[in-house]
Order: C-alpha cells, then sequence, then structure tokens
C-alpha cells in the first residue's frame, strides 16, 4: 500500500458521480468515522476509566499509610520525649525527697548532686536552690548565679502556682540550646523552695538523629509560638519561627498537609507533649514518599500511551482497510451494473436500428424495382431511350437506392452482433474494420478528418464474438474522434504477432497526460466530467477486450497522440 | 424459361415481375404463398425466387414444400433483413443456392438465375 493512500484512501473524496439505481450504496466517510468512533470509544473509554479508577484508589491507599505511619512514628517519638522529661523531672522530684535543706543549701553537697545526675541521667548543666522570696540561694554548675533574684520572672510566679515548670529553650551565655526545669518543693519539715536544673537539648537531637526518617524526614520541637526548639533539617537551626502555623491543639498525634519553604508539599505529623511548652513535629516530603507509587503510576502510563497508540493505529488502519475492501467492491457493484445497463442500451439499440432499416429496406426495394422498371421501360422503347436526360435521372435514383441500401444492410449486420448472446464466429478482420470505419465516414469528412486503415490482406480469420469486437473498435474510434482535432489523422493498423492479431487505433490528437495513462481503464476515471463523461467507455472496452481474451494497452504522448493496441488470439 | 416469384409486397413483386419479363422471362407472381403453392402444382417451374419473410409461411417453409412437388426446381432468397455474412451463413442452412438482399439489383439478379439454372449437377 502507498504511503499516500494510507493516509488518504481512494474513498475519502468519492463523488458520487452515478445517480438513480446506480448510486452508490454507501456513504463511505461517514462509515469510516462512525466505525472509528465507535470502535475508538468502546476500546478506550474501559481503559482510560480503568486506569484513572486505579490511580485515585492507590493513591488514596498510598495517602492513608503514609497518615497512618506517621501519626505512628509521632506517637512513639512523642512517648520517648516525655519519657526523656519526666525521667528528669523524677530525678529532680528524687533528690527533693531525698535531701535535706541544709544538704541542698550546702554548695559542695549541690555540686555533688549535680554530678550525680549528669552521670546518671545525662543533660543536666546546672543547679540552683531558689528560696520562697524568689532568690537563688545555692548554684552548682559553670556559671556565678548566686543570689539573683527570680521573683519578677513568669517562670518563678508559674511554678509556684503549678508546682512544676519545663521552661522553652534558649540559648545560653555559652550559645548552647537548653532548657530549665523548676520544680516546688512545699515539704513540711522545712521551708518552701524551688529546685531548678537546666537542662541540654542535646539529648534530644541524639533522640531524633536515631528515628528512622523515610522520604528525607524531620523531626524536631517547636514551642507553641511556633519557634524551634531542636534544630529542623528543613526549617533552620534552633530558636527560628516556622512558617507554618502553629497546629491546633489535640490529645492525640496527627497528621496534616503542610508546605516548606521551597513550597513542596509535606505531611506534618505534630504532637503537643503534655505539661511542656513544646510541640513534637515530624515532616516528610510527600515527593518522595510518593516516588515510589509514582514510578508505577509512570509505568502504567507509559503502557496506557502504548497501549492506547496501538488501539488507534489499529483501529484506524483496520477501518481503513475495511472500508477501502467495501469501496472496492461497491466501485465494481456500479461498474457492473453499468456494463450491464451499456449492454442493454446496445441491445436496444441494435434491435431499434434493426427495425428501422428493415422498415426503410421494404420502402427501398419497391423504388428500386420501380426505377427500374423505367429504366427498362425507357431502354427498351426507342422514344424514350434516347432521351439522356430521362435515364440520368433515373440512373441518379438507382444510385441513391443503392446508397441507402448500402446503409441499411451496414446497419443491419452491425446492429445484428450488438448486445445479442455471446456468439462465437469466424470472420475476417479487415471485413468488420471496414464496416465499422464506414460508421465514421461521414464524420471524417465533414471534420476534413483522414481515417485510414492499413489491414493486409493475407491475415487469418478470427473466430470471436463479432460484436464485441466492433463494439471495441467502435469504442476505441469514438475516442479517437473526440481526441483529434480538424485535419487530424487516425489510423487502424493490424499486425500478425505470435498467435495475436495486434490492432492499434491511432491518433495525432491531444495525448493523455502521463499520470492519467495508469487510470485510464478504471471506471470512473475521466477528464471529461465536465462535458458528460462517465469515465467507463474506456473501462468497458478493457472489459470487452479481456472477454475476447485479448490485451489492451495504450501509448501516449501529450500533444502529439495516443495509440491503443489490443489483440484478439487466433483461431488455434 | 419459367420463373416463380413470391413476395407479400404486391408493389415489389409486381414490377420485378414485369421487369423480368422485359428481359425475356415467363414469370409467374404471387403475394399469398397458398397461391403459389397452387401454382407450383399446377405449372412446372425452372427457378423460384422467395422472399425469406412473408406472413403466415416463411420463405424457407415454402421450399420445402415446393421441393416435395417438384424436386428438380431451384430457388432464390430475397431478405430485406440482416447482412450479407447472414446470407452466407443461412444459404447452406437452408440449402438454397443464392441469397440476395434487397433492395435487388436486377443485374445481380439476372447473373443469379443464370447460375441456378446452368449448374445442373449442383450438390444439395
Amino acid at each position: 500500500m502507498r504511503l499516500k493512500s494510507i493516509f488518504k484512501p481512494d474513498f475519502w473524496d468519492h463523488e458520487d458521480v452515478a445517480a438513480g439505481p446506480f448510486k452508490h450504496l454507501f456513504n463511505f466517510r461517514r462509515i469510516w468515522k462512525q466505525t472509528v468512533f465507535l470502535t475508538l470509544t468502546v476500546t478506550l473509554t474501559p481503559l482510560i476509566f480503568m486506569a484513572a479508577i486505579d490511580y485515585r484508589v492507590s493513591r488514596k491507599a498510598i495517602e492513608s499509610d503514609i497518615q497512618l505511619r506517621t501519626a505512628r512514628l509521632v506517637s512513639n517519638t512523642r512517648r520517648s520525649v516525655s519519657f526523656f522529661l519526666q525521667e528528669r523531672k523524677s530525678a529532680l522530684a528524687y533528690v527533693i525527697e531525698d535531701t535535706l535543706l541544709e544538704d541542698i543549701m550546702n554548695p559542695v553537697r549541690l555540686a555533688q548532686i549535680l554530678e550525680n545526675l549528669k552521670r546518671a541521667f545525662g543533660g543536666f548543666i546546672d543547679l540552683g536552690v531558689i528560696d520562697e522570696q524568689g532568690i537563688q540561694r545555692a548554684y552548682a554548675g559553670p556559671f556565678l548565679l548566686e543570689g539573683i533574684d527570680y521573683s519578677g520572672e513568669d517562670w518563678y510566679r508559674h511554678v509556684l502556682q503549678e508546682g512544676i515548670y519545663v521552661s522553652d529553650v534558649f540559648l545560653g551565655v555559652r550559645q548552647m540550646p537548653h532548657f530549665v526545669i523548676a520544680i516546688h518543693c512545699r515539704c513540711l519539715t522545712g521551708r518552701p523552695y524551688v529546685l531548678r536544673a537546666t537542662i541540654d537539648t542535646d539529648k534530644f537531637n541524639h533522640l531524633f538523629a536515631e528515628l528512622d526518617l523515610a522520604g528525607h524526614g524531620d523531626a524536631f520541637l517547636v514551642n507553641r509560638s511556633g519557634i524551634l526548639q531542636t534544630p529542623s533539617r528543613i526549617f533552620g537551626p534552633v530558636l527560628n519561627p516556622i512558617p507554618l502555623p502553629v497546629p491546633p491543639h489535640s490529645e492525640r498525634s496527627e497528621v496534616i498537609d503542610a508546605v516548606d519553604p521551597g513550597k513542596n508539599p509535606l505531611v506534618l505529623g505534630y504532637a503537643y507533649i503534655e505539661n511542656t511548652p513544646f510541640i513534637l513535629m515530624i515532616c516528610k516530603s510527600k515527593g518522595e514518599l510518593f516516588q515510589s507509587w509514582k514510578k508505577a503510576q509512570l509505568e502504567i502510563l507509559m503502557f496506557l500511551t502504548v497501549s492506547v497508540a496501538a488501539i488507534i493505529v489499529v483501529i484506524l488502519w483496520g477501518t481503513t482497510y475495511l472500508v477501502s475492501q467495501i469501496y472496492d467492491a461497491d466501485q465494481k457493484r456500479v461498474a457492473t451494473l453499468h456494463q450491464v445497463e451499456y449492454s442493454n442500451k446496445m441491445a436496444s439499440i441494435g434491435r431499434l436500428a434493426a427495425g428501422v432499416a428493415h422498415e426503410i429496406n421494404n420502402p427501398l426495394a419497391v423504388i428500386n424495382e420501380k426505377a427500374g422498371l423505367i429504366k427498362d421501360l425507357f431502354l427498351l422503347k426507342e422514344n424514350y431511350a434516347a432521351d439522356e436526360k430521362l435515364l440520368a435521372l433515373v440512373d441518379s435514383i438507382l444510385k441513391s437506392v443503392e446508397r441507402c441500401g448500402t446503409i441499411t444492410r451496414r446497419l443491419l449486420g452491425f446492429a445484428r452482433h450488438m448486445g445479442g448472446p455471446p456468439a462465437l464466429q469466424t470472420f475476417n478482420i479487415k471485413d468488420v474494420i471496414g464496416e465499422v470505419a464506414g460508421f465514421f465516414e461521414k464524420e471524417a469528412s465533414y471534420r476534413s478528418i483522414e481515417l485510414r486503415a492499413e489491414v493486409p490482406d493475407d491475415l487469418p480469420a478470427v473466430e470471436s464474438d463479432l460484436g464485441k469486437v466492433q463494439q471495441v473498435l467502435v469504442n476505441l474510434l469514438n475516442n479517437a474522434f473526440a481526441a483529434v482535432s480538424e485535419g487530424g489523422h487516425i489510423a487502424i493498423r493490424v499486425r500478425r504477432r505470435d498467435g495475436v492479431l495486434a490492432i492499434d487505433v491511432a491518433d495525432d490528437g491531444c495525448g493523455i497526460a502521463e499520470g492519467d495513462l495508469k487510470k485510464i481503464f478504471e471506471p470512473f476515471f475521466t477528464t471529461k466530467r465536465s462535458r458528460g463523461g462517465t469515465g467507463l467507455g474506456l473501462s468497458i472496452t478493457y472489459g470487452l477486450v479481456k472477454e475476447l481474451g485479448g490485451e489492451i494497452h495504450v501509448e501516449s504522448q501529450l500533444g502529439k497522440g495516443t495509440t491503443f493496441t489490443f489483440t484478439l488470439p487466433l483461431v488455434r | 424459361m419459367r420463373i416463380l416469384l413470391v413476395d407479400d409486397e404486391v408493389e415489389l413483386v409486381s414490377t420485378l415481375a414485369e421487369r423480368l419479363t422485359l428481359r425475356g422471362y415467363e414469370v409467374d407472381w404471387f403475394a399469398a404463398p397458398q397461391e403459389a403453392l397452387e401454382a407450383v402444382r399446377n405449372t412446372p417451374y425452372d427457378i423460384a425466387i422467395l422472399d425469406v419473410k412473408i406472413p403466415k409461411m416463411g420463405g424457407l417453409e415454402m421450399k420445402k414444400k415446393m421441393e416435395r412437388i417438384q424436386p428438380n426446381l431451384r430457388f432464390i432468397f430475397m431478405t430485406g433483413h440482416g447482412s450479407l455474412e447472414d446470407f452466407e451463413a443461412g444459404s447452406s442452412e437452408a440449402g438454397a443456392e443464392f441469397y440476395l438482399v434487397k433492395p435487388v439489383n436486377i443485374e445481380v439478379l439476372m447473373e443469379k438465375i443464370h447460375q441456378a439454372t446452368t449448374k445442373e449437377a449442383a450438390p444439395r
């Protein structure tokens, strides 16, 4: 199949030239469009629908899975953080319970306690004892903070009220992030006081570093104003504000959607840690989490694309092929109908011609006899015999009768073979050519066209269907007469050539364009549509020659002329 | 020489008979086949010139009947139908020596009559 016809099949530009009973039964372009539309719809719709459903369902599943896992991780981590804080609170509570006020006020003893706490729990930096006036009475640690008055501080008032206080993280003198745990001792044995410990946040960092955070996860603490309490990989160092709204308070671990500073979507899990200002947050990049799912989806999408493309190609090709087949079959049907109509027409013309010729023949015979008798009488009776003028008149009548007789005889002979049942006859091709050429003599003389027949005398007889041979010759001569202009030349040549007679009908008329030569025997191909050409003459001629067991071909040069050559098999 | 001439066209057959008479033949002409058959029964003829297509009885049928009465009778057919090849094909089938196409040239007819009557031993 040519590339061009794949993209534009023959039927696409089909115009229905024939009307009436020979009209094409189908609108090929519409059939093609409907078939393509329907098959594409029923094949592609379920495929795309399934793919879309899979996309939605699997996305939902993976989202809920991520949410669940994040929530679980947040819960576990919160427990760890709470436990860490609780441990230190308990340690301080134990110190209070176990130590007398006098001992704790003793700087040496306090330093010893600090040392023990550091060793046993870790994270403790200093310890201070503050009396009920808010004055730090004893201090153990790296700084000289004895005697400082905390009575005006918020945290001091808070601890007096609540009994325990955990502070926000702050950078100390050493630029180390740390926070404070303070416990109010209302012991019955002595005066109440507050035990205050500063705790390093390093421990938290270790805790978070140990978490197995998939997808470039990040875990950190913020306070209730959204200030970072531990360093965050995404949001920066300690005490930076995070660019997210502080999530609403919740007893449980929650998971929400958020975006990072680079506008990348995040999954954010958080939990409020009871009795502290801390909120635990765990972030995961959505892009990372969805990566494997996206990869799977991409594979599905690629598969879908390839399938859709394959389906479209197959449907387009298949539909085009099928409609082309229907088109070809219908084209053949119409051509056959035309041929049948043509034969019927020829048969009618034959009958009509025979009838007319016969009807004319009878009065013609009477005229012939009457004029003949007049001539006989003139010749026999001496008083008229000398009248040359009268004799010439009678001779002229007889000659005209003879001419009419030739015409009716020719017509009868010709009509007899038109459209009748196929019959093999043995005949001389020279006679047939002479007879057929006779019909064109008048037209040739009117238009000063030289019609020449070059037929050798020694040709063998042909056994064939005479009527069809006549029709072929008539059709080819009709074409030749249409092609030549006034003063042109038309020649019929017959040659004997290995087992066949080759008959040329050559003209020096307008010729045929090279591109049209290949299509010239196709049904409905015509260059004379505007002048009433049906494009069937040569296709019928082609069919007739084939029926006679011969071949037909054409040679032509634009402007120089055309030669049709057909062959007839000789008697075997 | 006595000639029987049969054609349903009276104008034609009478004129042709007159022309043949002028040329020295004895001619009986009929437009109705039955009358012609009757004449054949009563009179011997040398040659019968028959039209192929006559209503009621065609030339070929007439020939068969006449042959039964006068076996030596020769026949020439005239027809307004068909072309030369048909006469050639038809003549062998009908067993007639000669077919002529209407309108008939009198010279040709004379020649055929001459040929028919001189070929005594022509094979049937």
